[in-house]
């Protein structure tokens, strides 16, 4: 049967199903809906049926109907706020009440999914579904159950995928979608406004020398800039990459093959980086995921890179800097268009799962609307999903200083751009290539040329044919 | 009382059936993912293909990578001074501790702390004591007037292994402490006395008699404590990662951050086969040291 122009394999008469799905009422649960009221999802003109069928959740009829007896283990990051977690459990509590298929759901630290991924992949066995990071589906994409009627579908609801997201979940080797792609942790750069103001700027700046004068100007006041440096598999990784694509610099080409990183670009990048260090507050060279937040919501820092979190607990326990707290997308520089990195994440299943339509019903049942829009305004924004339809949420509006997380996948490249993702892109991010680079030159005090040709050396090996 | 069966009568066939759970049991979960292992050093698999064999090629790449080059001077550096720094440090407590004083049993115990709290928690501790913000060493330097600003422990490649080595000997001194106590509980209080006797002052009872008597043991502690420092791994993972920019990695971090994060296998398990022939010397001279116990 065709769909979207492509053969896809689904039983018959699904595809009458899937858009009846859209059709059907959402079912909220009341108690934990209370921050999204009924007219703004109406708002969403999904076609959701208005009025008492709200309330009239009867059985769902599934898009890819699960297989008899079948069971499900899905293997995920744990939130990182609290609420995600309670809402992810709660969705699946009503996919297991409206298909009858259980679903384990096991909450690993989001570094130790993909080890524990891999090696589900190698055995052959664990986990059904796994939600992974950055490139991980591609780099055993030929173990994965082709996708692509799921994803199809979804981005066909819910006003298609961002560019970025097709990167990551389809898979030009296998010519499918390997991934169901969920969304990115979006960062910005989460300043103090009245410093900023005090400093003499009415705006965060929108290029990066614009940034490097902000900076200046708020050392001199005493408040300096901090962007981590150490192995932060995070911070560290999202800003320096930021800062490399912007100058037009990049680890390798578009074929996957030649290594790019010791370019001018990438010396530009270096140089400015040096720069910017030298207004950074002393210690960032060893700076992990957590120490940017604590600096900042201490008063150390005035600009840092990070997700929505700060804010948040900026709001919980210290409601005055909460106040003076913005967000800015990355400054925009030489290459003109935005060029930022977010621990993006992707649901995947394996050919090992014995029942693949399952997988796939709870995948799309999950990332729908009815599910997908309250996990996502529950978690405050700490994750910006895959889907354009999303960003009509009003998490991102409700509070202003939201409004930039938003639209963070739109402004996201994908990481081992400009080449492909994969096994070599992955092992480039895990090693820290691009951040040692900038850490080699600024914190060890390497030439831009010595520290470019140190990156090279290692990127040659990785990426050799 | 029943005989055995005829054939387990044979000393061959009684022992080797004897010998046989631990064999199968060392063989199938030592050797043979060791041998698997190693094998995986000359291959250029990465975490989604299994990879082809590729001889000597992982090694003759690392030893030209310069970040193997410091990970190799780190690991010497961090097993050798940490080492000197354990052994002097836990003997001195250990003479202290066998004393009988008010409430030795108590401070004995107290002393097993570090090495009885899980490594991941001290190091999380020690984390935070390294910070380059919230120190509380820096806090009371620069409140007392020492400093003008923050130590960056961590940030600094020669202050953070430093710092790391601080963190390994703080926990490692009770492994010392704890077997120098044994030992010099063992020693007859007679040799003292009759060295007393002969007008022998303290330091030369410890040097001539303590010491000598606790060498057998020293060399023991000493080989069983290097091989646990030198594939130390939780505390420099937790506290650095391995940065600054890979200044403070060792073997086994480094092997880690290749094979498992990075999905290098082959290399990887090329990483950790350097460890190999310093980890079997060490072994060779623990088990030597053993068989000439007294």
């Amino acid at each position: 049967m065709q769909f979207l122009g492509r053969k896809i394999c689904v039983p018959a008469g699904s595809l009458r199903e899937f858009r009846s799905a859209m059709m059907r009422p959402a079912r909220f649960n009341g108690g934990r809906m209370r921050k999204i009221r009924r007219r703004t999802v109406l708002g969403w003109g999904l076609g959701l049926a208005a009025g008492g069928s709200l309330a009239q959740a009867g059985k769902i009829e599934p898009v890819f109907k699960p297989e008899k007896d079948a069971t499900l283990r899905l293997l995920r990051w744990s939130g990182f706020v609290k609420s995600d977690e309670e809402l992810w459990n709660a969705n699946t509590k009503k996919f297991t009440e409206a298909t009858s298929v259980p679903v384990t759901v096991e909450y690993i630290t989001w570094e130790d999914v993909r080890p524990k991924a891999a090696l589900a992949a190698n055995l052959g066995t664990g986990p059904d579904i796994i939600m992974g990071w950055y490139d991980d589906p591609h780099i055993y994409p030929q173990k994965l159950v082709d996708v692509s009627d799921v994803a199809e579908g979804l981005g066909k609801q819910l006003g298609g995928w961002y560019d970025v997201a097709r990167t990551y979940g389809y898979s030009k080797r296998m010519k499918h979608w390997i991934a169901v792609p969920v969304g990115g942790t979006v960062e910005c750069l989460t300043y103090r406004t009245g410093w900023m103001k005090e400093a003499g700027f009415d705006q965060f700046p929108k290029d990066p020398s614009g940034l490097l004068n902000l900076a200046k100007a708020l050392k001199a006041k005493g408040h300096p800039v901090g962007f981590a440096l150490g192995h932060a598999v995070g911070d560290g990784n999202n800003w320096t990459h930021w800062l490399l694509w912007t100058f037009g610099g990049k680890a390798v080409e578009k074929d996957n093959k030649t290594i790019a990183i010791a370019q001018k670009p990438s010396l530009d990048a270096i140089e400015y980086a040096k720069e910017l260090y030298a207004q950074m507050v002393p210690g960032v060279g060893s700076w992990l995921d957590p120490n940017n937040n604590r600096a900042f919501l201490a008063g150390e820092v005035s600009v840092t890179n990070n997700g929505i979190s700060i804010y948040y607990a900026a709001k919980k326990d210290f409601p005055r800097i909460a106040e003076d707290i913005n967000h800015a997308a990355f400054p925009v520089g030489p290459v003109g268009r935005p060029t930022e990195l977010a621990n993006f994440t992707q649901a995947f299943i394996f050919n090992h799962c014995r029942f693949p339509n399952a997988a796939k019903e709870y995948i799309r049942f999950m990332l729908s609307a009815e599910q997908a829009g309250p996990w996502v305004e529950a978690m405050n924004g700490y994750v910006t999903p895959a889907l354009k339809k999303y960003q009509e949420l009003p998490v991102w509006t409700k509070d202003p200083k939201a409004t930039p997380f938003r639209d963070g996948i739109a402004r996201m490249l994908h990481n081992g751009y400009a080449g492909e993702p994969g096994q070599q892109a992955a092992a480039a991010l895990a090693e820290f290539i691009v951040l040692d680079m900038f850490a080699d030159a600024t914190v060890n005090g390497m030439s831009a040329k010595d520290a470019a040709a140190r990156a090279e050396n290692r990127l040659r090996r990785i990426y050799r044919g | 009382m029943a005989r055995l069966p005829p054939l387990l009568d044979r000393t061959p066939v009684l022992a080797t059936l004897l010998i046989l759970p631990a064999a199968v049991l060392v063989g199938g979960l030592l050797a043979f993912p060791l041998t698997l292992g190693v094998l995986l050093g000359f291959k250029d698999a990465t975490i989604g293909e299994p990879g082809s064999f590729i001889g000597l090629d992982n090694y003759r790449y690392l030893i030209t990578d310069p970040v193997l080059r410091i990970t190799a001077l780190n690991t010497a550096l961090y097993t050798l001074v940490t080492l000197v720094f354990k052994l002097a440090l836990g003997l001195a407590l250990a003479l202290v501790l066998n004393q009988r004083f008010t409430g030795y049993r108590f401070w004995r115990s107290v002393l097993l702390l570090p090495y009885v709290v899980p490594t991941v928690l001290s190091a999380f501790a020690w984390w935070w004591i390294f910070d380059p913000q919230f120190s509380f060493i820096s806090w009371a330097l620069v409140k007392l007037g020492l400093l003008d600003h923050n130590l960056d422990f961590l940030g600094n490649p020669w202050l953070a292994r430093g710092s790391l080595m601080v963190a390994n000997i703080w926990r490692g001194i009770p492994f010392f402490t704890v077997g120098y106590l044994a030992g010099l509980q063992a020693i007859p209080n007679e040799l003292h006395e009759a060295a007393r006797i002969d007008g022998a002052r303290d330091w030369q009872i410890f040097w001539q008699i303590t010491w000598v008597l606790l060498l057998p043991l020293t060399t023991i502690l000493t080989i069983f404590s290097a091989i646990f420092t030198f594939t130390d791994f939780q505390l420099v993972w937790t506290i650095t990662r391995g940065g600054p920019a890979n200044a403070t990695h060792l073997f086994v971090t480094l092997a880690y951050q290749r094979a498992i994060a990075g999905g290098a296998m082959g290399e990887g398990a090329a990483i950790a086969g350097f460890t190999l022939p310093f980890l079997a010397v060490l072994a060779w001279a623990a088990l030597d040291a053993l068989r000439r116990q007294p």
